[in-house]
């Protein structure tokens, strides 16, 4: 995933950490009302323009890195706006990186029109279909997997619990429950082909 | 643990999981300081966490559905998709071109065009961009002459009626397979990607070459030569590109690849400049979207592009 600043010093990170408490949960309630929502369709366009699928999960969460950094300055007005030039700026750069060129890498940002013009289209689709797209994710578990999360967020048992009532120790239920959010937030946020359905 | 770390999208939702987990369910003070340290080095971090966070929250309304007894299968999902895909196919067939073509008839698609057409027997041919067949299906023989463009071939192998494709003095002879079949004004190329396929003149009485095609061959075929090449088969699915409506390009030079764009599309791209025509690309475009391919080439190569309606001039 490309260069990351890797020489913070300390006194960098704890600067960070405090402004980072100052402004994160104001930072957090945009993130999470503004820019999840666009997920579906940053991935869209992300899969529309970049041909090696493997990098995509990766451009994703530099993308979201970048946006959340310059939000903690200031958070930007317009959030879609900012997410899709974030994302072709990061396609861009990632082209010019490379020796022969990727020319579909960079398609208009005009040709994003449609959805640019229909601010909040995205968030009321996913609150519509929220319970809709948590059953499909859930049922997609593996069985396994979905029982623990099943009993966990949905039936409130502790871990330890969980773990004798499968018989498997905790380690295995905690690993169970972290795979389980994953895909939650994939379907919940990222799933292009359902969005595509609630344009 | 606060320094940012060097993780793949895959290791740092695993990592921010691993967290939200804890978090959940209640983690010791020594693990809250970690956990804030974690989530205050890096935006990436934040993002992640943030993300997982949010749809875990949102988990615990599927409560309400009082669907959530473990042993109870939730959603079919797999068996709805299923039942779906079976009426989508039912009604594909239904409305296909599905034929039992009487003896002779004709197929054509305009510039940009594409068009599929089902045989009684299961072969299938498909019609790439200004495209010509003519097809003859009849209880002896099957054949089918391509008068121009470029048509993909899925044939259903049948020894007592033999598939003969005929291209101007060539003629391919199907074993079974899939290929691809591009005329070209003076030039043919015949790509194979599954089974056997025989490739010669028509004139069997001309002692000219002819050679049996396996996966991955592509012959081509001008005025008085002939010469087989194999490509990987990564290849042959660029050039397979068009049947879901995109152009592959692979170290293509520019000015090759405006000829490509140029089949299907009736405003017409030129590439003024020998230098720029030289220049090479790699990627994958809609066939009908001309205008993105100058855009792009616009704004990677500092190319000026004019655009007067019938013609899109590249220049340097």
């Amino acid at each position: 995933m490309g260069e990351k600043k890797s020489e913070t010093t300390r006194e960098g990170a704890d600067l960070r950490h405090a402004d980072a408490a100052m402004t994160a949960s104001g930072v957090e309630d945009w993130f999470v009302r503004e820019v999840l929502p666009l997920e579906a369709m940053l991935m869209r366009y992300l899969h529309q323009n970049w041909r090696n699928k493997s990098d995509i999960e990766d451009f994703r969460q530099e993308i979201y890195a970048q946006v959340l950094e310059a939000a903690e300055l200031r958070i930007p007005e317009r959030a879609k706006p900012f997410v899709l030039a974030t994302a072709r700026n990061l396609l861009i750069n990632r082209v010019r990186r490379e020796q022969v060129v990727h020319i579909d890498a960079v398609p208009d940002l005009d040709a994003l029109g449609v959805v640019l013009d229909e601010p909040g289209a995205e968030r009321s689709a996913i609150a519509r279909d929220v319970l809709r797209r948590l059953q499909a994710a859930l049922d997609r578990l593996p069985p396994r997997c979905r029982e623990a999360v099943i009993l966990r967020r949905i039936e409130g048992v502790p871990r330890a619990e969980i773990a004798r009532r499968m018989g498997i120790a905790e380690r295995t239920v905690a690993d169970h429950i972290a795979a389980g959010m994953c895909a939650l937030a994939d379907v919940l946020y990222g799933d292009a082909v359902e969005m595509r359905g609630d344009k | 643990m606060s320094a940012p770390e060097f993780l793949d999208a895959k290791q740092l939702n695993a990592r921010a999981a691993y967290w939200l987990e804890r978090n959940d369910g209640g983690c010791g003070e020594d693990e809250q300081a970690e956990f804030d340290a974690w989530l205050a080095a890096s935006p990436a971090h934040r993002a992640a966490y943030w993300r997982l966070k949010s749809a875990w929250s949102h988990a615990s309304r599927l409560a309400a559905l009082g669907s959530a007894a473990p042993n109870r299968r939730l959603l079919p999902l797999g068996v709805k998709i299923a039942a779906v895909l079976a009426v989508v196919a039912v009604m594909g067939a239904a409305a296909a071109d599905y034929l039992l073509a009487p003896r002779d008839r004709a197929y054509f698609t305009s510039v940009g065009g594409r068009e599929r057409i089902a045989f009684a027997d299961g072969s299938q041919i498909e019609l790439n961009t200004d495209t010509a067949i003519r097809t003859r299906m009849t209880t002896a023989e099957r054949t089918v002459w391509l008068d121009k463009g470029e048509a993909f071939f899925q044939i259903k192998h049948d020894s007592a009626h033999p598939f003969t494709v005929i291209v101007g003095e060539h003629r391919i002879t199907d074993l079974g397979t899939e290929f691809l079949v591009r005329r070209d004004p003076g030039r043919l190329e015949v790509a194979l990607l599954e089974g056997k396929a025989r490739f010669g003149a028509l004139d069997a009485k001309k002692k000219s070459p002819s050679a049996l095609l396996l996966p991955g061959d592509v012959a081509t075929a001008t005025a008085g030569t002939m010469f087989v090449t194999r490509e990987p088969a990564k290849k042959l699915d660029g050039e397979l590109g068009w049947r879901h409506g995109v152009i592959v390009f692979k170290y293509t030079p520019l000015g090759d690849a405006a000829s490509e764009f140029n089949r299907y599309n009736r405003q017409k791209l030129v590439i003024a400049d020998p230098d720029a025509a030289r220049l090479t690309i790699v990627g994958t475009f809609r066939t009908n979207d001309v205008a993105a391919f100058a855009a792009a080439a616009k704004s990677l190569f500092n190319l000026r592009v004019e655009n007067d309606g019938d013609e899109i001039v590249i220049s340097r």
